[in-house]
This record gives structure tokens, sequence and C-alpha cells, in this order.
């Protein structure tokens, strides 16, 4: 069976699904992203599907899953690069990609995950440089 | 892989495996492009194959798969019969319902797939397998 590389950049990782991947590929895949997450404590999870010509159900239900599992164990999973043909397929095929965030590219992707961070910790930039300015501490003595 | 298809023979294909799942989503598609569906037609006509080989493989026990091309004199087309010796179906109604499921999946495959080609037929009974057949025309 082949498998699907995961690479860390920074605080995200990033899958590249470049294959046709069997059903125990993708099991695999969702399995491995689990233990990658928890193992770096990455906090953003990117999957760039440019390279698949198709999403059928199996594939549409990993992928929610993987948002699921990654939002549980405190990180942020966007799909980036899904094909116009793809789209419009996965809407008449009737599937939902339920609670799964999408960007067209990459870029777009890791700026929506590191938004979606600072939405969350709003002060963690702060905290981290220990700055002088940080409203929290200036403002309460 | 496109160049070479002969495209006046039908081509087979055994549903054993997940990797022959594979295998059909990839002839189904270098069919679909010789016979020049459009981009969409060949992406529907392929996600749909995929749902129904599954189907075939999970709930069928396997079978096989025959992809041809067709012409009905004004158009020309991609047909796909998915044929198993499984439990077949008992009721037809309830398993073409969005979200019904017996396999612990979405239970999109069969109503998904209807959707998604342009003639859908099935024929199954409780004993007789299940063969299905669906096509796709080019526009």
């Amino acid at each position: 069976m082949e498998r699907v590389p995961i690479l860390k950049i920074g605080e995200i990782l990033l899958v590249s699904i470049q294959l046709d991947m069997s059903d125990q590929t993708a099991l695999q895949l969702q399995e491995d992203l689990a233990e990658r997450i928890v193992a770096t404590g990455c906090h953003g999870v990117i999957i760039d599907i440019t390279a698949l010509d198709i999403v059928d159900s199996f594939v549409g239900r990993m992928l929610s899953s993987i948002a699921s599992i990654s939002k549980v164990l405190d990180a942020e999973t966007v799909v980036v690069g899904m094909r116009p043909a793809v789209a419009i397929t996965l809407v008449e095929l009737g599937l939902s990609l339920n609670g799964i965030r999408t960007a067209l590219n990459v870029e777009r992707g890791m700026e929506l995950v590191a938004d979606a961070r600072a939405d969350e910790f709003p002060y963690d930039d702060e905290l981290a440089d220990g700055s002088d300015d940080d409203p929290e501490t200036t403002s309460s003595p | 892989m496109t160049a070479g298809i002969d495209l006046d023979q039908p081509h087979a294909q055994a549903i054993r495996s997940d990797e022959d799942v594979v295998r059909v989503r990839q002839l189904v598609r270098t069919v679909a492009v010789a016979a020049k569906l459009s981009l969409v037609d060949q992406t529907k006509l392929v996600t749909a194959a995929s749902e129904l080989a599954r189907n075939t493989l999970v709930y069928g026990g396997g079978g096989g798969v025959e992809v041809a091309t067709v012409d009905n004199g004004r158009r020309r087309g991609v047909r796909i019969i998915f044929a198993d010796s499984g439990p077949g179906i008992a009721d037809l109604n309830l398993a073409l319902t969005d979200g019904y499921t017996t396999g612990g999946g979405l239970g999109l495959g069969l109503s998904g797939a209807r959707r998604l080609v342009d003639e859908f037929d099935i024929d199954t009974g409780v004993g007789k397998g299940t063969r299905i057949t669906v096509i796709k025309w080019a526009r």
C-alpha cells in the first residue's frame, strides 16, 4: 500500500495528495495525520488536493474526519486546490464537506490557518514576545 | 495511457480489492477521455464509477466491470456495467435513498452515482446478485 507523505513547514503540516488513493491509503493518511499533529504540536493542517481529479464520497468523508479529528487535537484543517470540475461533481453527488474550511491555494490556506489561530488566541503574540505594550499587562496593575 | 486505447472493444476489469477500485477509475477515465467527454462529464463519470465499484466490492463481495463506448446515432457515450453475484438488494427504493446505508458509509454511493450519469439501470434481487448499467453521453 502506498502512503501519502506529510511535510512539516514551520507550524503547519502540509499534505499534498499526488496519487489516486485506494481507500486503505486514505484511512492510513487519517491515522498518520492524527499522530503527526500530536507529535509535532502543529496547530494547522493544509491538505492540497490540486492533483486529485475526483473526490468521491469516501475521500470526502475522510476529509471531514480529518477536519474533526484535528479540531479535537487543537489544529485547524484547510483543504486547498479543489478543481472546479471536482467541486461541481461533489455538489451533485450530494456531499457537503461538513466542517471543512477551504481555500483556493496553499498560500491562502496558510493565511486562513494563521487568522483562525489569531482569532482564537488574540494575545498569543504579545505574550510570546513579552512586549510592554501588552493590553492585558498595562491596563491591570 | 490515453493513447492507443481501442474504443471498439469493451474493456474488462475485475473488482476484488481496494487497488482494483483505483484501476476501475483509471480505466473509466481513459475511455472517457478517448470518447471526448468534457472535463466535467469525465469527472462525474469517474466519480460515479468509483462509488459503484466500491459498492461492488463492499456489498457485492467483489465482481467485475465492463467499460465500452456506445453510440446512439446522435451522440457518443461511455457505458459501464458493474456486476457482482453477491446477496443482491432487497429494497431497491430504500437503497436509492440519500443517506441510507447498511455499510457504515455516507449512503450517497448509489443515489449520488445515479445523479452523476445520464442513464442508470439496476437489475437486482435477493440472491440474484446485482448488475448496474450506467451511461454518460458526450454533449
